[in-house]
């Protein structure tokens, strides 16, 4: 039994194998949503959104109600779905766009009629092949199902739906990189202001950007009111949300749970879930939101997978993914390989992520191979504090995008957790872990 | 005589005629040339770059900022190994050292047959299956050594050739429906339902103050 008894809204079709037909879609609700939207009106569905308080699922938490309300003083003109996802251990809407197409594309039909429009581009990382085919053979049905294109079921409204393909960007799943993906270019950051998607996004007109999961919660919403959405969590987090779990546990995978209820313990070690961690080993430190995210260590374990919980602790839940690290795990060989990451994914244009993340990966590259120094500490939380100034959480903003200030996550609470394991990576020249 | 072949050369017209500027096709498009070529050779580039009016240098410039576009050849199968952090604690560093010992190149190489090109690469989204390889972008689970040496052997045999296509080959389904929807019938649309709203909005606001009204009137009495 899950810990909770709340519903799946995301992954009750996951069951079948079938899951991503057509008509395995159609026996089991599909379109419902969609179609009881088109009887409301465009301001009506908003405001079931609005009710359902649905925090956005790509990492910042934005209420996705509120970012449409921002749009909707002024006409919108474009709908994208992030679908980069590229935060690493983050799995989740590759399993919601190989299994569920359906359900995306429903949601984001809702969300173009109570957002009126009628252009939508699906941006899918193109590391994705088969989620790609899925889902472009899925708007292949519901084109001729009649549910998306000109005049959708009849209803005088009428939208377009095309599916990008990304080519191997971490920077793309940041909005305005995707935007500047999408119109074709390098993915570089956009400054804002001004260049915030609402204002100036898309061919610099007002763009909604959306995740995946965001969208794939949408039709279960029309369906069952904001309300049933919004009875379900605790304050700010409401509903249920995707947690991609992986490291060390004996049932890595995405486990839909409610927000709140459910602790970082229940996800790690409930049967049901993670199913502890093998061989019985102690948790050394979790990552809780991606690696962008600080670690934490095992007395955090019992705190409430929410958003405002896991904000108020120091870190966040960023993209939902969840790592566990025992304690047979080098963590500094943790933190040089998420800072190998950083450096290798940095666009380039800023200063202090462009050549923070490249000095902090030779300095962590040094220590894990036995030749650090003596100052070597000092220097890693020094070059992190010039990235992110104070080093606190949430980071203050350096750089054009947040990919710059989340570089020193892992280095400084890796630090201040296990500062007695990174010297003695200096001082003799090893690895106490073995 | 044009490089890309006629059938290439309509497809990415198609993909054109889905966005409302032209060069937001490069993208998809760069993925059709690598698709005929297996990896993007200049000439490709250099007729992308005259079909979507944009300079050779431009479509350069894009394409060597992502991973997955190959501005130099590729083995017929990209073997991609990620080593981040969840598929680190499941033993990637150990099976990309494996790897490049039994195939005998380093990360980044090809095999002197042209078969394998191996990379190391970042978090590829299947953080459940550790170490996670792809091939062609294809998963192919969580291996071990002896899984991965089965995995070449397979490859190398072709085995595994109607799972996984040569590389270039993305996406085999083709967008079958849905031309764009005219751009007068959706102003149209908007117009009636903007009208619409603003009748919906008058009529709320007139019932607002008849009850504001009223209800004074009966606060008065």
């Amino acid at each position: 039994m899950p810990v909770t008894d709340a519903p799946r809204i995301v992954t009750a079709r996951m069951a079948h194998d079938d899951s991503f037909t057509l008509e395995r879609f159609l026996a089991t609700g599909g379109y419902e949503g969609l179609r009881k939207a088109l009887t409301m009106t465009p301001e009506a569905v908003a405001a079931e959104v609005d009710a359902a308080s649905l925090l956005g699922r790509g990492g910042a938490g934005f209420p996705a109600g509120r970012k449409w309300s921002m749009l909707r003083k002024d006409p919108v003109t474009y709908l994208v779905v992030n679908g980069d996802e590229s935060e690493p251990a983050t799995f989740k809407d590759h399993l919601l766009v190989e299994r569920d197409p359906h359900q995306l594309i429903e949601g984001v039909l809702i969300a173009a009629y109570a957002l009126q429009v009628s252009q939508v581009f699906v941006y899918l990382r193109g590391e994705f092949a088969l989620g790609l085919e899925r889902v472009t053979g899925a708007l292949n049905e519901a084109y001729e199902y009649g549910a998306v294109g000109a005049d959708v079921f009849g209803s005088g409204f009428s939208v377009d739906v095309v599916v990008h393909p990304g080519a191997g960007a971490y920077i793309c799943g940041e909005e305005t990189a995707l935007l500047e993906s999408l119109e074709g270019k390098r993915g570089f950051p956009r400054i804002k202001p001004p260049f915030f998607p609402a204002v100036i996004g898309l061919y610099g007109q007002p763009t909604v950007v959306n995740n995946v999961e965001t969208m794939s919660n949408l039709p279960w919403i029309v369906r069952n009111g904001g309300k049933a959405f919004a009875a379900l969590g605790e304050g700010r987090s409401t509903g249920t949300r995707l947690f991609a779990l992986s490291g060390h546990v004996r049932r890595p995978g995405t486990y839909e749970v409610e927000m709140v209820k459910t602790t970082f313990r229940d996800l790690v070690y409930a049967p049901v879930y993670g199913g502890g961690v093998p061989g019985d080993r102690a948790v050394k430190a979790i990552v809780p939101g991606g690696v962008s995210a600080p670690w934490f260590g095992p007395d955090k374990l019992d705190l409430p997978l929410g958003q405002d919980e896991v904000g108020n602790a120091g870190s966040m839940l960023g993209s939902g993914a969840i790592t566990v690290m025992d304690d047979s795990t080098c963590m500094v060989r943790a933190a040089w390989r998420i800072t190998k990451f950083f450096a290798r994914e940095s666009c380039g244009q800023c200063t202090p992520c462009r050549e923070g993340s490249g000095w902090l990966e030779r300095v962590l590259r040094r220590i894990e191979h036995g030749e650090g120094r003596e100052e070597d500490l000092d220097l890693l939380l020094d070059v992190s504090d010039n990235i992110a100034p104070g080093l606190q959480w949430p980071p203050q903003q350096t750089t054009i995008c947040v990919l710059g200030p989340s570089i020193p996550s892992s280095i400084h609470s890796g630090i201040e957790m296990f500062r007695g394991e990174f010297l003695l990576h200096v001082k003799e020249g090893r690895c106490p872990i073995g | 005589m044009s490089h890309l072949s006629s059938d290439t050369l309509q497809r990415a017209k198609d993909l054109v005629a889905l966005y409302p500027e032209p060069r937001s096709a490069l993208i998809p498009i760069c993925h059709l040339a690598q698709e005929q070529d297996g990896w993007l050779r200049p000439e490709a580039m250099e007729e992308v770059a005259s079909l979507l009016g944009i300079t050779p240098a431009e479509v350069r410039g894009t394409a060597t900022f992502y991973d997955m576009l190959h501005t130099e050849p590729v083995g017929r199968y990209l073997v991609s190994i990620c080593t981040n952090i969840a598929c680190l604690l499941g033993g990637a560093q150990e099976l990309l050292e494996h790897a490049e010992h039994s195939l005998g190149v380093r990360a980044g190489g090809t095999t002197p047959d042209g078969t394998i090109t191996l990379e190391e690469a970042e978090c590829l989204a299947d953080c459940d299956r550790t170490p996670c390889v792809t091939v062609n972008h294809r998963y192919v689970g969580g291996l071990s050594a002896e899984g991965f040496d089965q995995l070449v052997d397979d490859l190398r045999a072709g085995r595994r050739s109607d799972e996984i296509p040569p590389h270039g080959t993305l996406v085999r389904v083709r967008r079958s429906g849905g031309l764009r929807v005219p751009r007068e019938r959706v102003a149209a649309e908007r117009a009636a339902m903007a009208e619409a709203q603003a009748a919906r909005a008058a009529a709320a606001q007139a019932a607002q103050a008849a009850q504001g009204a009223q209800a004074s009137k009966e606060q008065g009495a």
